[in-house]
């Protein structure tokens, strides 16, 4: 009797014995749970995702936890909507649902930053390369540059289901992407001040020509859906979800589905897309010299995005005798709005009468169309070239 | 294919490519805009 009721109570510490004999990278993972969990309670930084990745994160890595095994809560989680790359695609409808093109389709050249802001993202897979990367891993670390959580995790995971790339680097390059998202507004007011003078930033640009018809706004997401699926067909599932979403707002036909889109369908995703993602972070596998280098060539990314668009924004200043704010090329990326809204606050810090927001809108809806767009066409050059 | 023809590769065609199609999409949101213009005036309610 007292045996069986040593090895009963035995049981119960077999976690703990585990956790101080073999489980130092699972502390430490938990310890970067916390952290997570502090970044996005206190300082607020992409609660929506990084509160669901802890979570994943800290039941991945409690000792013995079967969450990730077959059959685990967040495998089959992960094999429903990671694995098959449904979630993010679900994200991207809402994501469609939520943005307004009207502030781009008022100001069509202003697209071309969200070509300009995507240039990280292919001195990126340079650099990844160098760093001996395979071509697959490259890629997917220099998705990074297109400031797009959800398109990261699409083309990552394409990589790692057909077992190209580590699972456990999926994780690494969520969080990488989600963190640099939110540090946009730590990360990019160094680089205008250090890249534009002060008589470029005091540049009041001229008012937006008008209202958009709605029939432009509903021609718009069919127009760019056609012309990925002929120019970049591998990316069409990112575009079209993205403009299937917009599609059903600027209608104004389905109301419910656009709000569905909007709230309850990208609510859930993003639960369950980041719950996944963080099961991806399991201790022994996350912490490798790869996940650190992953962390800086996505620092090295986002900066070189932002030098890019401010780059053509003074090129443009100089073509245009000096209409064009170089600071609203800083918006041509995907974090939308926020990359917007640090553009207008930083065209006020040094004219109190400068209002750049609705061109940065502009800039910045171009953005979120060109990373989506860089990320197909990369796709659509890999199988051109027989790699997938 | 080794990695910096690769590199090389992608940076060209794939910058290239995207800067390419979004002038496209900039021309054909400018044709959009002939044929349902934007009206003046309304402009305000965007600051």
């Amino acid at each position: 009797m007292s045996e069986a009721i040593l090895s009963a109570l035995g049981a119960l510490f077999e976690g703990a014995r585990f956790l101080f004999s073999q489980g130092g990278p699972n502390l430490v993972m938990i310890a970067v749970a916390c952290l997570m969990f502090w970044l996005a309670i206190a300082k607020d930084v992409e609660p929506l995702l990084l509160l669901p990745i802890a979570f994943g994160c800290l039941l991945v890595n409690l000792p013995l936890s079967e969450v990730m095994h077959a059959d685990g809560v967040l495998r089959t989680l992960y094999d429903f909507g990671i694995g098959n790359e449904l979630f993010p695609l679900l994200i991207f409808v809402g994501i469609g649902s939520m943005t307004d093109f009207s502030p781009l389709l008022a100001n069509p050249r202003l697209l071309l930053f969200g070509a300009a802001g995507q240039l990280g993202i292919f001195i990126t897979l340079l650099l990844a390369l160098a760093l001996g990367f395979s071509k697959e891993e490259a890629v997917s670390v220099a998705a990074i540059g297109a400031c797009d959580g959800p398109t990261v995790i699409y083309v990552s995971n394409m990589f790692a289901g057909m077992e190209r790339i580590p699972t456990a680097m999926v994780g690494a390059l969520a969080v990488a992407a989600y963190s640099y998202m939110a540090l946009v507004p730590v990360i990019q007011p160094p680089i205008m001040r250090l890249l534009t003078t002060r008589k470029e930033r005091e540049v009041k640009m001229a008012s937006p020509r008008g209202k958009v018809s709605k029939a432009a706004l509903i021609a718009f997401p069919i127009v760019v859906t056609a012309i990925t699926g002929i120019v970049a067909p591998k990316g069409l599932p990112l575009m079209g979800m993205i403009m299937l979403g917009n599609f059903m707002k600027v209608t104004g036909v389905v109301p419910r589905l656009a709000s569905a889109a909007e709230n309850e369908i990208a609510n859930i995703a993003t639960l369950f897309l980041g719950l996944a993602i963080g099961g991806t972070m399991a201790g022994p596998q996350f912490l490798t010299r790869e996940t650190l280098m992953v962390f800086g060539l996505g620092l090295i990314a986002i900066t070189i995005d932002t030098a890019g668009g401010i780059l053509l924004g003074k090129l443009w200043y100089l073509l245009s005798g000096g209409k064009v704010n170089p600071l609203v090329g800083a918006a041509g990326i995907s974090a939308y709005p926020m990359a917007a809204r640090l553009v207008q606050t930083e065209g006020q810090r040094w004219n109190k009468h400068n209002y750049l927001l609705m061109h940065a809108m502009a800039a910045n809806t171009g953005g979120q169309i060109g990373s989506v767009m860089a990320a197909a066409i990369m796709l659509s050059l890999l199988k051109g070239l027989g790699i997938i | 294919m080794n990695n910096t023809v690769f590199g090389l590769t992608m940076l060209i065609v794939g910058m290239g490519g995207t800067l390419g199609t979004l002038f496209l999409i900039t021309l054909i949101i400018r044709a959009l805009c002939l044929f349902f213009p934007v009206r003046p005036g309304a402009g305000e309610e965007t600051k």
